[in-house]
């Protein structure tokens, strides 16, 4: 579930921020408490706070005093543009690169990823 | 010293000399309260005699220990908000988890016996079976129940898990996690099962030969070093000018771990020459510096092989 490459604070906060994309978590919705994080995914509690207090720090979140953790309105849009960004360099540059070792040109990519598109549509949620 | 800010604990230079061998040398420490720390190393490397000192249950031969900012020797004071589970701890002949569990009620402010049952229960512990008469993982259960349960303000533990099996240490694991987010407090955990805990710590203490290697927050230690596997010309350009940790070689192929945070730019560079990188794990760095370490001192390295294997 975690892995050792990147700061764990940082996969919580973007799990929470997958949960938001897919809809897990409503805008306006109640996200579990850093105990229950830390409970969940067996860290350190402090760990998982830093996670959460990242996406506050963003406007992701926000905190309702005595209460908890919410998903701020606008929190899906904002997350949808921040992955929008990283796509490229995160998917499409490093699937180029593999193409160009197969011998894949740049038409044949752009021919598989229309299949892909139609093959797989359908089967996620928007 | 001043409440909350200040650090629970506090070494200068404590040095502790068996004979003519240095099991602490000039160990210099900072604990800020209210954490869960690793103290992790090899066996031998110190983490007992230093948990000893700091319990008053060893003496230093040379340097400063401070613990709540007073020396814990005789210390009521101090000792009273000190717990420490050892590895194999002792208890009186004919006692039972039972009375073992009511002295620490006596012992410990803050013990909660409530919890203390339900841990009991968790573990399959016969409570009213003689101690003696338990295997060597009930055993290790009874002091992870008196660690946890107590609430002391320091909790130690000493490699707490001989004969637990891997349930058994996972129920450890979540209920320290789940009692440390109610009940915050400091928490020392010594373990050669470093991939095990890795996630539970907030900050790592890596001992080696009696002196401290690495003394860091885990988030800061995660994603330091990264291998990097590829053709030798390209690896060793890339890798220029990075400290290497290890190296291996395989006919063209090397694979070398550097301790070097990557950063974007590095991952695609790394990516388009065709690099393959690989996470290290805190226990595959803890293992590489504590040979790195070794091999500072001694000149062949021959220990490399047993040094992997005392980790396993």
């Amino acid at each position: 579930m975690i892995d050792d490459s990147r700061p764990i604070f940082q996969q919580i906060a973007e799990r929470v921020e997958g949960d938001i994309l897919d809809e897990t978590l409503k805008e306006e919705s109640q996200v579990p408490s850093t105990n229950e994080f830390a409970a969940f995914y067996r860290i350190n509690p402090a760990t998982a706070a830093k996670g959460i207090n990242l996406l506050v720090d963003e406007g992701i979140l926000y905190k309702r005093r005595g209460i908890g953790m919410f998903v701020a309105p606008g929190a899906r849009e904002s997350v949808l543009k921040k992955r929008r960004e990283q796509f490229y360099e995160q998917y499409v540059r490093p699937l180029t690169i593999e193409a160009r070792k197969l011998g894949i040109d740049g038409t044949q990519l752009a021919g598989l990823i229309q299949r892909s598109a139609v093959d797989t549509e359908g089967s996620m949620a928007p | 010293m001043t409440a909350g800010t200040a650090n629970v604990i506090e070494t200068r230079n404590l040095t502790r000399r068996y004979r003519d061998q240095l099991a602490l040398d000039n160990v210099d420490l900072d604990i800020a309260g209210g954490r869960i720390y690793g103290l992790l190393g090899r066996n031998g490397a110190g983490k007992t005699t230093l948990m000893s000192i700091l319990t008053a249950q060893g003496f230093e031969s040379s340097g400063e220990v401070r613990v709540f900012g007073e020396h814990p020797f005789e210390n009521d004071r101090v000792l009273r908000r000190l717990c420490f589970v050892r590895e194999s701890q002792k208890y009186p002949d004919d006692f039972t988890a039972a009375n073992a569990f009511a002295s620490a009620g006596l012992l410990y402010p803050n013990w909660d016996a409530g919890f203390a049952a339900s841990l009991a229960e968790e573990f399959s512990i016969p409570v009213k079976r003689r101690l003696k008469k338990l295997s060597r993982g009930q055993l290790s259960a009874v002091g992870v129940v008196l660690g946890l349960a107590s609430r002391a303000d320091i909790t130690f533990f000493d490699e707490p898990y001989l004969g637990l099996d891997a349930v058994a240490r996972q129920i450890f694991y979540d209920r320290l996690v789940e009692d440390f987010a109610e009940h915050p407090r400091t928490i020392m955990l010594s373990s050669h099962l470093i991939d095990e805990v890795a996630l539970l710590l907030e900050h790592v203490i890596v001992i080696d030969s009696g002196r401290i290697v690495l003394n860091d927050d885990a988030e800061n230690i995660r994603g330091s070093a990264v291998t990097i596997t590829g053709t030798a010309d390209v690896v060793e350009a890339f890798i220029a000018g990075y400290p290497v940790l290890h190296r291996e070689a395989l006919g063209s192929l090397v694979s070398a771990t550097v301790e070097q945070r990557l950063d974007d730019a590095g991952r695609r560079e790394a990516a388009e020459l065709g690099l393959q990188l690989t996470p290290v794990s805190l226990q595959q760095l803890i293992v590489r510096k504590t040979l790195q370490a070794d091999g500072a001192e001694k000149p062949s390295g021959t220990a490399a092989t047993d040094s992997l294997e005392a980790f396993r």
